[in-house]
This record gives C-alpha cells, structure tokens and sequence, in this order.
C-alpha cells in the first residue's frame, strides 16, 4: 500500500476528474453526478422511514425485549432441572443472541433513541456482553460505520488478526488465518472487547501498552460484571448445580459467539465485497458514502425468524445506508434499495446463509497464502488510474 | 420495607438482572413496582380555572418524597406523538412530601404550542384520565424554602408569583400551614401574586380563606394591567432587599423583580421556559449561545458542532455526518432545523445531533 503513494500523487488529478470507484475493478465507475443522484435517492428512502417512524416500531422493540426476558428467565430457571440442560442452554442462548443482535447492537447505535425511553438510549444502554458499551459504540458506530471497508481506518477488517483482503500485505503470520478466525469465532465476544486495544499495534510496536490506559478501567468493570452475573451469582443460585449451570451459561455464550461471528463476517468478507483506500474517499461526497457502503457490505437471505435473530444485520447493506434507523425496517425498503442499484450497475450482494458462509471460509483459507498476481492484473485501486 | 428496598438497589440483583436492570423485569408484572425508576399513576384530576388542572399523583415506593419548591420531571407517551416520550418539569403544588407519599402538580395547558403540535401540558389538563400512568424524576431544584443562615427562623418571608408561577409557592404555603405554622410567633408571610384577570386566579377559593384567617400570611392579588413595580414592593415591604424571597414566573416579571432586588442574595428565582414555534425562515438570524462554557456568537446558519468549534469550543464527535451519535448534545432552548431531514423542532431540554442541526434563530446549547 505505502509503496503506491509516489505514483498516486501524480496521478491525482486525473483519478478526481475521470470517476470514482471502489478497488474491486468489477464495480462500475459512476461520475460525480451519477453518485449525487444516486445519494439523493437514498435520502428519499431514509426520509420515508423516517417520517413513518411512531407506535409499530415502539411495540416491536418492546415485545422483542420482554420476549428476550422470557427467554432469559425460562433458560436462567431450567438449570434448576439438569434433565432439561439442552433446554436451558437453548433458551437462554436464543436469548442472548436476541440481546446482542436485535437490541443491543441497535440500540446503542441509536435507532430508538428518537423514542425518548431511557432503557431504549443509546447513551445509556450497555448489553449483554463484555465489551464496554461505551467503547464499542466509539470502535463501531462511529470508525466501522464512518469509514466502512477503508484499509487502514476500518479496523473491522480482520479485526487486526486476521488477513481479509488481498491488499493486506501477506507475511508468515497469516498462514494461521483459519485458526485465528476460528479462535475469534469461539471467543468473539472478547474479540470485540480488546478491538479498542489495537493489541496488533502494540506487538508491531507502532502503539504503546501505555496509551490504551483510559480504556482499561471500564473493561475490567465490564468483564467483571459479566464474570460475576454469568460464572457465579446465576451458578450460585442453582446450589448444587452450580458447576452444570456455569457450564451452561458459558455455552450459551459461546452459542452466541459463534453465531455472531457467522453473521457479522458473512456481511462484509464474502467474496465480491469491495474496500477502499483512504485516498480514494477523501472528499467523498454523501452519494459516494451511500455507494461505499452497499460496495462494502452483503446480504443473507432467509425467513423472517432468522432476520429477527441476526438482529435484521442480515440486511447488512440497508443498515450500512441507514445505521440509526430501526433495524426491522430494512427489510421492507431492501427490494427498492435492490433496484435502484441495478439502475446503476451497482452490485448488490446477497445470497443464502450456506453460500455467504462458503465464500468467507474461502477467504480466510485463500487469503492464508501469499496472493499470487500476475503484473498485468491491477492490484490497488491506485493502479487503476494509472494504466488508464 | 426497607430490606426489599436493599436487595432490589442492590449490585448483586443489578448483575443478575443486566442489561435491563430490575425494573424492567418488575414493572412487566405490575406498572408500579420499580426499583429505581419513579413512575406515578393520576388518581385524580381537577380542573381549577380555564386551562389549568390539579394533577393528583400516586407516585411508586421509589419516590424519595419532595420539599417544597421543588419541580418533577413528568415523561408521557402522547397519542398521536408516533410512541415518542416527551418531558417536561412541573413545579409540584401540594405541601412537602414523604417517600412515597402522594402529590400534586398543578398544569396550565400551554396555549403557545402550536395547533396539532403534540404537548405534554396540553395533554395532562385536558386529556390525561385517572388510571394514567406517568414517568416521573425524583424531585429536583433549589428554589426551596430554606432561609438564609443570616436570618432566624422567625424573619419576614416573601413570595412573589406570576401566572402558574404560583405552584411552587403555593407549595410553600401549603407546606407552612399544614406544619403548624400560624403567625403568632411574630414571622410574617407575604404574598404578592399577578394574575391575568379573576377568571385567571389559580386558588382563588384557597387564597381568600388563608388571607382570612389569623395566621400572619397577607394575600396580596394583583389581576390585569396591575404590573409589578419596584415601588409596591416597597410599600408592601419596606425592606424587601433583606428579605428571604421567593420570586416565580413568567420571564418578564422575573427580569423586574431581579432588577428590583440588585443582586441582593436573598432573592431566589425561577422562570419557566415557554416553547415557541418554530421561527419560519430565517436561519442565520439569533444568537447561539452555549450555556456551559458561557460563551456566544451570532448564528452563521452552520451546523451547532462547526460554530461550538469556530467559539473555540471542542465537544464531542465522530462522524459529522449524523450516523454515529457522538455529538448529541441538549438543546436547552429555541428551534434547531435537521440539516439532512429539513425538520425543525423546537422542544426545550431536547438531545440533539450537533454536527447535523443548525439553528433556526436563538438557540442554546448544553455545551
Ligand atoms: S458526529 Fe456522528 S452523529 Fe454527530
């Protein structure tokens, strides 16, 4: 990436005047127009959902939460029975998965904020999780969903472990990639709560230990807070069972884990996602945002039930346009977003949970190895304005 | 009970109940069990004179009880507001309360609100019906009847109230006669209250009885044209610059009892806030103020964040682009337009995006 910087900056005005495009060579180049128009059409999505936000989207996410609670107390209360220990594990991991996805993750990304309820406040809701919701909401809603898919900003990409793209420099390290992403799949959880840290940076040596400080009172609060409710307080409560109850609560977060982990992966690494480089969105307009974001993000298809179980993050690309609206309206908007796409030849990617899983596992598998490219293949965005 | 009350506030119950905490779980069974939370159903509504109703409120165990002067924040899911909460403060009117104890709030419906404009004061004098459930604060503000430690307890005291400015001190009041107080141990009370018209008293009835009975308090009503001057105050009370004072209403009046007073520390005020229309057009007039750091400018027409910055200021924020909510702030008065939506608002103590709202005339900002 660094080594391209001298021959972008010759290249720089040619590259402004001609289009903008994302890396992926295969993505139409849209002129400067096109995006505006593009950008004002997404605007008069998000303006109809806007102005029909009120009693139906309260209710739901009202119900949603006391079914979680159901959830919760039904599988909390069936440790008290071992025979029903699947049951128990079942039910409380529906549960925690409803917390993270469907209410946690949008909560505290604001979308019910406009509600004025304090439980349903961005900024005051903290979830079921061990990452401080404080932090995440800054890693998250503000670097992820700002500079979406930017090598170099959005640290989403790979999580700082792993090597998801091919303009991530290959070095020895990465042939571990299918274990890395298999031990964050296991303990993702944790994953996101030491994002904040950067640890990558630290070992290379480019971050100090000594400046991720102010983070870590708050995580030790929050680890300890989860530690306590999830591996002592609920396990002591069942008495003699407590060791059947702790190893219940711990696979209901592992359940958890891994089925985030499937869901966030699948909208963003499946093959075809495209990302970006810093250069090439500076300046960036809001319809050249709107059109990073569908490029940058992909789809699952399915049933209503597992929409409401991916916390509607199985519209990826309509909660990357529109990530502080309510979630349960993506998928009603989804088949015009689709549309209007087409119209300019933009990709949409979606797919069913099997392929998006296949392609990511692809990835992380392929991208293990050095990326072998022959001279006449265009491998950074930089590149392209170049041979043109 | 104070056990239960222990176990519920406790961090043991606060983890094992986490994310939601104890009251969500507590209230799914019956609206007015909480832990923490303060909610309160009305009992009973009365109307007193045109656009103005006494609230009577069954608050939850969890309320810690009020001391005269104080107001409650009261949150409301209006019909027809699209299931949003709105709240708004109201001065309390009934005497002093115990944890738990029932109270009043006394609303005058607010006429400037716009016509269709949803309003919470509109709401709970005309429509809100026994058996309402409300969201309530615990009770806050210092305009409380405490006097000055240069003063015994038997000094003068004075109230002076405009419009529904009379609830506090009518809690006040209340709160004097009900504890016993009668006069005779030489301490004066003085009231003096400004009202539109007759019509427009608020405890007329009330009024008249406590000017007649021998317990040291003089009523003094004033309806209509009747302003407040520096010069009745004086003949009413000499040396009204050395005396405890209490002094609530409209803006207006409070201006001219300030200036009345000179900076004298024994006057103690309140004002409310009136929410306005939105002002049309005219988005680079006003002045944006930013309460916290006490500085101002006049109003460019850019986002809040960009004239918080160009004043030198440095709030919070990430995006600038109204998606990660970063920046929120509270807009403590005036009408802010969405930069992205065009939809103005102008609801006091309201949380806003600053990188996407500009001012739409006088605005301040919790910055
Ligand atoms: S800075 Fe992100 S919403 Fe304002």
């Amino acid at each position: 990436m660094t080594a391209t910087i001298s021959t972008s900056v010759k290249t720089e005005p040619v590259r402004r005047n001609v289009t903008v495009a994302a890396s992926d060579p295969k993505n139409p180049r849209l002129t400067r127009e096109q995006l505006d128009e593009f950008g004002v059409e997404m605007d008069v999505i998000r303006q109809r959902i806007i102005a029909s936000l009120g009693e139906e989207d309260a209710t739901y996410i009202r119900n949603i939460v006391k079914r979680q609670q159901q959830f919760e107390v039904a599988g909390r209360a069936l440790f008290y029975l071992p025979p029903a220990w699947p049951l128990a594990v079942a039910a409380l991991s529906i549960s925690k998965i409803l917390e993270n996805m469907e209410i946690g993750h949008n909560v505290m990304h604001g979308q019910y904020d406009w509600l004025g309820d304090p439980k349903l406040n961005s900024r005051i809701y903290d979830w079921d999780n061990v990452c401080p919701g404080e932090q995440w909401k800054y890693s998250h809603n503000y670097i992820h969903h700002t500079y979406t898919n930017i090598l170099g900003k959005d640290r989403d990409i790979g999580y700082g472990i792993l090597r998801m793209d091919e303009d991530q420099k290959w070095n020895p390290y990465y042939l571990g990639n299918p274990l890395y992403a298999f031990l964050l799949m296991v303990g993702f959880e944790w994953g996101v709560a030491m994002h904040d840290l950067e640890a990558d940076l630290i070992l290379t040596g480019k971050k100090k230990w000594s400046e991720t400080k102010p983070l870590h009172r708050g995580m030790l609060r929050k680890i300890g807070n989860q530690t306590l409710k999830d591996y002592l307080l609920f396990p002591a409560l069942t008495g003699p069972f407590f060791l059947s109850t702790l190893a219940g609560n711990a696979t209901a977060n592992l359940v958890r884990n891994i089925w985030a982990f499937n869901i966030i992966f699948c909208g963003h690494f499946p093959a075809g996602v495209s990302t970006f480089t810093e250069k090439e969105t500076e300046d960036e307009s809001r319809g050249h945002w709107y059109y990073r974001q569908i490029l940058g993000s992909a789809n699952i298809t399915g049933g209503k039930t597992f929409h409401i179980l991916t916390g509607n993050l199985s519209h990826q690309i309509e909660h990357h346009l529109f990530p502080d609206l309510p979630a349960r309206r993506y998928p009603e908007v989804a088949a015009e977003v689709r549309t209007i796409c087409e119209k300019y030849g933009i990709a949409y990617n979606t797919g069913p949970l099997g392929k998006q899983l296949f392609s990511v596992a692809r990835k992380i598998c392929k991208l293990a190895l050095p990326t072998r490219t022959s001279a006449a293949e265009p491998t950074g965005p930089v590149a392209v304005p170049n041979a043109a | 009970m104070p056990i239960t009350e222990r176990i519920l506030g406790s961090r043991a119950l606060a983890a094992l109940t986490s994310p939601h905490g104890v009251d969500r779980y507590l209230e799914q069974i019956n609206p007015m069990w909480a832990a923490t939370e303060v909610r309160a159903r009305i009992v009973d509504s009365t109307p007193e004179v045109d656009g103005v109703a006494t609230l009577t409120l069954q608050p939850t165990n969890t309320w810690r009880g009020h001391r005269a002067g104080q107001y409650v924040q009261v949150g409301v899911e209006l019909p027809g507001s699209d299931a949003r909460r709105i709240t708004r403060c109201f001065s309390i009117s009934s005497a002093a309360s115990l944890p738990g104890e029932r109270f009043t709030i006394t609303v005058r419906a607010n006429k400037e609100a716009p016509a269709g404009r949803q309003s919470v004061s509109k709401f709970l004098v005309n429509d809100a019906r026994p058996g309402q459930l409300l969201h309530l604060s615990q009770a806050d503000g210092d305009f409380t009847l405490v006097e000055s430690p240069a003063t015994p307890t038997n000094s003068h005291l004075l109230m002076i109230s405009g419009g529904s400015g009379i609830t506090p001190v009518m809690s006040q009041i209340r709160t004097l006669l009900r504890d016993g107080y009668n006069g005779h141990a030489n301490r004066k009370v003085t009231f003096l209250h400004y009202a539109r018209s007759p019509e427009d008293q608020i405890f007329a009835a009330e009024l008249a009885e406590i000017a007649e009975q021998d317990n040291g308090i003089d009523v003094h009503l004033r309806h209509g044209d009747n302003f407040f001057t520096a010069e009745e105050l004086a003949d009413l009370v000499p040396d009204y610059r050395d005396t405890d004072t209490w002094a609530c209403g409209p803006a207006g009046l409070i201006r001219l009892v300030a200036e009345a007073y000179a900076e004298s520390p024994r006057l103690r005020m309140e004002f409310f806030k009136i929410s306005t229309g939105a002002i049309a057009g005219g988005s680079t007039e006003g002045d944006v103020s930013f309460t916290r750091s006490g500085r101002s400018a006049s109003n460019t027409g850019a986002s809040l964040l960009e004239q918080a910055e160009a004043l030198g200021l440095k709030p919070d924020f990430g995006c600038r682009m109204g998606i990660c909510f970063s920046c929120v702030s509270t807009k403590t008065e005036g009408t802010v337009r969405n930069i992205l939506t065009g939809e103005e608002s102008s609801l006091p103590d309201e949380d806003i995006r600053i990188c996407v709202s500009a001012p739409v005339g006088d605005c301040a900002l919790a910055i």
